[in-house]
C-alpha cells in the first residue's frame, strides 16, 4: 500500500500543471502550446485519481475517464485547426494571428 | 358692444390664422381680399363702436371687455382683457382705416409677388398684434402685442428673405429694438413687484398715491418704459433701425414704419402718462429728445438720395416732434400729430412706392425725373402729402397738428423757448427736404422711364388718404382760426390736458412765424433744387454732406463701440469653451480607449498571460483570507 | 512502494521539462509520451490499474500519435532554427515566477488540508463500470456524442476545398 502523504502527491500533480502552464505562456509553436495543454489535462487528470483514492470513491476514476474522452476530441479538433491555420498563413506561429485586435 | 371691441382685434388674428394654414389652397385674390376684408370689417367695427361710445362720452369714460383669464399663479395674474377709451378709439380708427387702405393697395402692389399670401398673413398678424397693444388693459397683454409687432416688423422687413441684406436689415431692427424692450421688461417687473398688479388703470392709480414725484424709483421705472417707448420709435439713441428697415416692401414701410408700430412708442408714454408725471426729469428729458431727434433727423433727410430713407428719416423726425410734444405734456397735441401723421406718411410711402414699382426699383431719386407728366395720380397726391408734412399753412392738415405742437412747446409749463426755436428750425428742414424731394424726382428731366401705369388698387388709396391729408385737420382748429376742439375734448377724456403758461394772446404770432419758415423753406428748396442744381453739386460732395448722410454717424458708433467688440468676443469663443467641458468628457472615453485598446492587440499569448497573472493574484488573496 | 512512486515522479518531471523545453517537435513528443508513461505508473500505485491502462492506451497511445502524424504532416521538427529563435532564455523568466508564485499557493493551501483517514479498500474496476453504467450513464451518453461531434467537426475542419478560379481570374 502507497503510503505517501496525499499533499505531496497533489503537489507531483501542481508542479506538472504548472509546467504545462510555462510551456503554454512560453513557446510560440501552435503545435507545442497543443502539447502543453495535454500535459494540464493530464496533470488535472491525475488530481481526480489522487482523490478517488483519498475518499474511496469509484467517482474519480469515472472523472478521469471523461477527461480522457474531452481531451481526445479537443486534440483532434485542435489539430484539425491547426492544419487550417497552417494552409491559410503558411506559418505556425501564434503571433501572426493577431486578426482580432482593436483597429484603433 | 363689448362682443364688438373683442371683435375688432380678433378678426385680422383670424384672418392670419386662416391664410397661414388654408393660404396655400386659397386663390391668390381670395387670401388677399380675405386679409384686407378682416382689417376692412375691424374698421367698419371701429367706427360703430366709436359712435357709440362718442355719444355716451359723458357718462362712460371706458370700456372693459373682459375675454378670458391668462395667467394665474398665486399673486401674479393677467387677463385678456381689453379697455376702450378716447386713447385706444383714436388709435384703433387710426390702425384699421390706414390699415384698410394699405391692404387694399398692397393687393395690387404685390400682385406679381410669389410671397403674396405670406404678405396678408404677415399684416394681418401685424394688425392684430397692434390692435391688441392698444386695446389692452394690462401692461403684460400690451407688451405681448409690442412683441407681437417687433416679430411682424421682423419677417415683413425681411420679406424678400432671399436677398441677404434684407435679412441683415430685418435683424438690426429687431436686435435694437430688443435693447428697448428689455428696458421695458424690466420696468414692468419693477411696477409688478411695486405694486403687484399688472392691470394699467390701477398701476397709475397706485403710483400717484404710492410714489413721491421725482422720487429714484419712479424715475427708473419712468426711463426704462422710456428706454422701450425709444426703441420701438426710433428716437435717439435706438433710431439707427428705421432707415435700413426700408428693405422692406412699400405697403410695409406705409403702415409699419410710418403709421403704427413706431407710433407705439408715443402711445406707451400717452397711457402710462402718470408715472411721467411723477418723474419730471424724465419727461423733461423726453422733450429733450425729441427735439434732438427731430433736428438729426431733418439734417440727415436733407441728405440721402434713396426715396424711402429720406422718407424714413422724416418719420423719425416727426416722431421726434410727437415725443416733444409728450415732454411738454401736450398730449392731445401729440395724438393729433399722430393721427394727421399717419395720414401724410401713410401716404408719401405708398405713392414712393407706385413711384419705385413704375420705374422697376429705382431707389435712387437722382436717376429719376420729370415724373409730374408721366404719373400725374401720383405726383397731385405725393405733393398733397409733401405739402401736409412740411406743414402748409391753412390748407394742410398737417399745419394744425405741427402748429399745435410748435405752440405748447414755447407755452406748456414745461416748455420754453429752446425748444420750440428745435421744432422751427425742423419745419424749416422737414420743408426742405420734402419739397426738395419733389422737385428732384417729379421735375426736371425724365432719367428713368416709367414702364407701366399703376392700377387703381392702388391709387385710390393714394386719393383718399391725401384727402384726409388736407381736410383731418380741420377737427382741431386753434383758438385765433376757428377755436374747434373736437379731438382734444374727445382725447381729453383720458389723458391731462396741457398745463399752460401765461401766454395766451400771442399764439397768432408763432402761427404766423411758422408760416413764414414753412413757405421760405419751400422756396429755398424751389430755388436750390429746381432753378439751380448745381449750386448744390459741390455741397452734395462735402464731408458735411456725407456725415448727415450716414445719420450723424451713429451707425458707426454702435459698430465700433458695441458690435465690434461682441464680434471679437465670438471669435475668441469660437471653440465655445464651456462645450469644451462637455468635448472633453468624449475625448476623455476616446483616450481611455486608446489606452486600453493597447491590451486588445490579438496576441494569444498576450491574453494566456493575463489569464495566468489574474489566477495568481486571485489565488493569493484566496489564501490569505 | 513509495519509492516507486517518487522515481516514476521524478521521470515524469523531468521528461516534461524536456518535452515543452525542446526544439525539435518530435523529440518533445516523445519526451511527453515518456511522461505519460510515468503518470501511467503513478496511476497504478495509485489503485487505479484500470485507468493506468487507458492512460496508455489512449493518451499515449491515440492523442500522442495524433500529434506525431500531423507534426510528420506539417514538417515542422526541420525547421530547427525558427524555433532557436523563438524560444530564448529570458522569455522564461515571466512564466516562471508566475508558476512559482502558484506553487507556493498550492503548497499553503495543501497545508490546511484537513487529514481525513478512510478505510484503505482498494477500488476495484468492476466497481468503476458499474458506476459508469448506472450512476453516470447519462454522462456516458452525452459523451458519446460529444467524441461523434469531434469526428465531424475534425472532418470539416481538415478538409481542404480547392477553390476553382475562373480562367480569366487566374494568376499567369
Amino acid at each position: 500500500m502507497l503510503s505517501v502523504p496525499v499533499e505531496t502527491q497533489i503537489l507531483l500533480a501542481g508542479i506538472l500543471f504548472f509546467l504545462g502552464l510555462i510551456g503554454l505562456l512560453v513557446r510560440r509553436n501552435l503545435v507545442f502550446m497543443l502539447m502543453s495543454i495535454e500535459v494540464m489535462f493530464n496533470s488535472a487528470g491525475l488530481v481526480f485519481i489522487i482523490a478517488a483514492r483519498h475518499w474511496n470513491q469509484p467517482d474519480g476514476q469515472v472523472m478521469f475517464i471523461f477527461i480522457l474522452s474531452v481531451t481526445a476530441v479537443e486534440v483532434a479538433i485542435g489539430l484539425a485547426l491547426i492544419l487550417q491555420v497552417y494552409h491559410h498563413f503558411k506559418t505556425l506561429d501564434v503571433d501572426a494571428i493577431n486578426k482580432l485586435k482593436d483597429e484603433s | 358692444m363689448k362682443v364688438l371691441i373683442a371683435l375688432i382685434p380678433a378678426l385680422p388674428m383670424l384672418s392670419f390664422l386662416i391664410l397661414a394654414i388654408f393660404g396655400g389652397n386659397l386663390p391668390r385674390k381670395v387670401a388677399g381680399w380675405i386679409g384686407a376684408a378682416s382689417v376692412g370689417i375691424s374698421a367698419l367695427l371701429t367706427v360703430i363702436v366709436g359712435v357709440g361710445f362718442i355719444s355716451t362720452l359723458q357718462q362712460i369714460k371706458a370700456v372693459d371687455v373682459f375675454i378670458w383669464q391668462w395667467l394665474y399663479a398665486g399673486d401674479l395674474s393677467a387677463n385678456i382683457a381689453f379697455r376702450l377709451d378716447s386713447l385706444s378709439l383714436v388709435f384703433c380708427f387710426v390702425i384699421t382705416f390706414v390699415g384698410f387702405l394699405i391692404h387694399i393697395y398692397s393687393i395690387g402692389f404685390m400682385e406679381k409677388d410669389e410671397g403674396f399670401v405670406r404678405f396678408f398673413a404677415y399684416m394681418n398678424l401685424f394688425v392684430s398684434s397692434m390692435l391688441i397693444l392698444v386695446l389692452a388693459d394690462n401692461i403684460l397683454l400690451m407688451y405681448l402685442g409690442w412683441e407681437g409687432v417687433g416679430l411682424c416688423s421682423y419677417l415683413l422687413i425681411g420679406f424678400w428673405y432671399k436677398e441677404p441684406a434684407n435679412g441683415t436689415a430685418a435683424r438690426k431692427a429687431f436686435i435694437v429694438t430688443r435693447v428697448g424692450d428689455t428696458a421695458m421688461i424690466i420696468g414692468i417687473f419693477i411696477l409688478f413687484v411695486s405694486f403687484g398688479t399688472f392691470n394699467i388703470q390701477d398701476i397709475m392709480h397706485l403710483a400717484s398715491i404710492k410714489w413721491v414725484a421725482g422720487s429714484s424709483i419712479a424715475i427708473i421705472t419712468a426711463t426704462l418704459l422710456l428706454g422701450g417707448a425709444l426703441g420701438k420709435s426710433a428716437q435717439l439713441p435706438l433710431q439707427t433701425w428705421l432707415p435700413d428697415a426700408m428693405a422692406g416692401p412699400s405697403p410695409v414701410s406705409a403702415l409699419i414704419h410710418a403709421a403704427t408700430m413706431v407710433t407705439a412708442g408715443v402711445y406707451l408714454i400717452a397711457r402710462t402718462n402718470m408715472l411721467f408725471s411723477l418723474a419730471p426729469i424724465v419727461q423733461m428729458f423726453i422733450a429733450v429728445i425729441g427735439a434732438l431727434t427731430l433736428l438729426i433727423a431733418g439734417f440727415s433727410a436733407l441728405a440721402q438720395h434713396d426715396l424711402k430713407r429720406i422718407l424714413a428719416y422724416s418719420t423719425i423726425s416727426q416722431i421726434g416732434y410727437m415725443f416733444l410734444a409728450l415732454g411738454v405734456g401736450a398730449y392731445s397735441a401729440a395724438i393729433f400729430h399722430f393721427m394727421i401723421h399717419a395720414f401724410f406718411k401713410a401716404l408719401l410711402f405708398l405713392a414712393a412706392g407706385v413711384v419705385i414699382l413704375v420705374l422697376n426699383e429705382e431707389h435712387d431719386i437722382f436717376k429719376m425725373g420729370g415724373l409730374r407728366k408721366k404719373t400725374p395720380a401720383v405726383f397731385w397726391t405725393f405733393l398733397i402729402g409733401s405739402a401736409s408734412l412740411s406743414a402748409l399753412p391753412l390748407v394742410t392738415a398737417g399745419f394744425y397738428s405741427k402748429d399745435a405742437i410748435l405752440w405748447f412747446a414755447y407755452s406748456s409749463d414745461t416748455g420754453g423757448i429752446i425748444l420750440w426755436l428745435a421744432g422751427i428750425v425742423g419745419a424749416f428742414l422737414t420743408g426742405l427736404y420734402s419739397f426738395r424731394m419733389i422737385f428732384i424726382t417729379f421735375y426736371g428731366d425724365t432719367k428713368t422711364e416709367p414702364t407701366f401705369k399703376a392700377g387703381k388698387l392702388m391709387t385710390i388709396p393714394l386719393v383718399i388718404l391725401a384727402v384726409l391729408s388736407l381736410i383731418g385737420g380741420f377737427i382741431e382748429l386753434p383758438a385765433s382760426l376757428g377755436n374747434v376742439h373736437l379731438f382734444s375734448n374727445l382725447v381729453n377724456q383720458t389723458l391731462p390736458p396741457v398745463a399752460l403758461k401765461n401766454v395766451e394772446s400771442i399764439e397768432w404770432l408763432f402761427q404766423l412765424l411758422s408760416s413764414v419758415i414753412a413757405l421760405s423753406s419751400i422756396y429755398l428748396a424751389y430755388r436750390f433744387y429746381y432753378l439751380k442744381p448745381q449750386f448744390m453739386e459741390s455741397f452734395n460732395h462735402s464731408r458735411l454732406n456725407h456725415f448727415f448722410e450716414t445719420g450723424f454717424g451713429f451707425d458707426k458708433v454702435y459698430d465700433t463701440i458695441i458690435v465690434r467688440p461682441i464680434v471679437w468676443l465670438a471669435e475668441i469663443d469660437k471653440k465655445d469653451f464651456i462645450d469644451q467641458i462637455n468635448i472633453s468628457i468624449s475625448k476623455l472615453a476616446l483616450i481611455g480607449n486608446q489606452v486600453l485598446s493597447v491590451a486588445q492587440n490579438g496576441k494569444l499569448r498576450w491574453y494566456l498571460l493575463s489569464f495566468a497573472i489574474g489566477i495568481a493574484i486571485i489565488l493569493t488573496f484566496m489564501m490569505n483570507k | 512502494m513509495n519509492i516507486f512512486f517518487y522515481i516514476a515522479a521524478v521521470i515524469a518531471i523531468i521528461s516534461t521539462i524536456m518535452a515543452i523545453s525542446g526544439r525539435n517537435a518530435i523529440h518533445s513528443l516523445l519526451f511527453l509520451i515518456l511522461s505519460l508513461l510515468a503518470i501511467s505508473v503513478v496511476f497504478y500505485l495509485l489503485d487505479a490499474p484500470f485507468i493506468a491502462a487507458l492512460e496508455v492506451i489512449i493518451y499515449a497511445g491515440a492523442i500522442m500519435v495524433l500529434f506525431i502524424f500531423v507534426t510528420m504532416m506539417l514538417n515542422i521538427g526541420l525547421e530547427k532554427k525558427q524555433e532557436k529563435s523563438w524560444v530564448h532564455s529570458r522569455m522564461w523568466i515571466i512564466p516562471s515566477i508566475l508558476a512559482a508564485i502558484l506553487l507556493v499557493d498550492l503548497m499553503l493551501a495543501l497545508k490546511n488540508m484537513p487529514t481525513v483517514v478512510v478505510g484503505k479498500q482498494v477500488i476495484q474496476p468492476k466497481q468503476v463500470g458499474i458506476s459508469l453504467f448506472s450512476t453516470y450513464l447519462l454522462a456516458v451518453e452525452i459523451a458519446a456524442i460529444l467524441l461523434m461531434a469531434g469526428v465531424i467537426g475534425a472532418y470539416h475542419l481538415g478538409s481542404q476545398k480547392k477553390k476553382v478560379l475562373h480562367r480569366f481570374l487566374e494568376k499567369k
